[in-house]
């Protein structure tokens, strides 16, 4: 096969991959994150860097899903946007316009506390144990994705997932 | 032990859902990825047809495919840098002047 042939389904490949995850991308972007500008910004870069890996990361993969690899290049980005700007996560739901299907509104109002309450004790979380519930709950990734996408074994991404989950549980509890 | 008084994976759940991007970052990131295909198929092209002329040099189009795949890393970060300093030059010109650079370089180094 021809060079320019491989590179053609590479490419192909590389679309299939952008259509299937973007809005995941975007979605751990923004939980991570907290705006839509930067999310923008982050779920921009994230995909320009994976079509440069792109290759080596087919390559590698053996046929496994790349979903973790890429949600991995957005996840060192943020560390890096972080790092490089100093700044912190932000928990905005009026501009996420997130809100759960409740019927009436006194459970609308009720509902709303109580998600801006897990928004913002997701927000207070330890960095991985807040990345893993994103993961988990946003991208609905299993244990096996998480593990991949944060570099560690299935046993260790299941106990920071069950340790989040009740750390949120007793400061809520606490509220 | 006390009981929760919060479902808290439901509250999760109802708190996580996923959130569309918007259609302007869609729109934007298929151009930008377009844009690098079509430059990096398009010399990829050009080093073939070169190449394969002269059966001694049948290894090169695997060392253009990389370059390619160099150039296209390069591309991104002259993208990244032009946007971050918000120079008046359009970004696909410089874009295409970082690829033209990278392809003449490893031209010269293949011709040796």
């Amino acid at each position: 096969m021809s060079a320019t042939r491989d590179k053609v389904q590479l490419d192909a490949d590389f679309t299939e991959l952008y259509r299937t995850h973007l809005r995941d991308v975007y979605s751990y972007a923004y939980y991570r994150i907290g705006n839509h500008h930067d999310a923008e910004d982050l779920t921009e870069q994230t995909f320009l860097q994976a079509y440069r890996h792109f290759e080596r990361a087919q390559r590698e993969s053996r046929g496994r899903p790349l979903r973790p690899w890429l949600i991995r290049i957005a996840h060192n980005l943020a560390a890096n946007y972080y790092r490089d700007r100093s700044r912190k996560p932000q928990t905005n739901l009026e501009d996420a316009g997130v809100l759960p299907a409740f019927h009436d509104t006194a459970d609308l109002v009720e509902g709303r506390e109580e998600v801006q309450q897990v928004l913002a004790g997701v927000a207070k979380l330890p960095a991985d144990r807040r990345d893993a519930l994103i993961m988990r709950f946003a991208l609905d990734m299993d244990n096996r994705e998480i593990a991949r996408a944060l570099g560690r074994s299935d046993g260790a991404a299941k106990v920071l997932i069950h340790r989040a989950i009740k750390q949120l549980e007793e400061e809520l509890a606490d509220e | 032990m006390s009981e929760a008084r919060f479902d808290v994976e439901a509250l999760l759940r109802s708190a996580l859902t996923p959130v569309e991007p918007p259609e302007a970052l869609s729109d934007r990131l298929e151009r930008h990825l377009t844009e690098l295909t079509d430059l990096a198929a398009e010399e990829l092209a050009e080093w073939e047809l070169g190449a394969m002329r002269d059966p001694r040099n049948w290894v090169r189009p695997v060392a253009a495919a990389t370059v390619i795949g160099v150039a296209g890393g390069a591309l991104v970060v002259v993208r990244a840098r032009q946007r971050s300093k918000k120079k008046q030059v359009t970004g696909l010109r410089a874009l295409e002047q970082g690829l033209q650079d990278v392809v003449d370089r490893v031209g010269r180094t293949l011709e040796r």
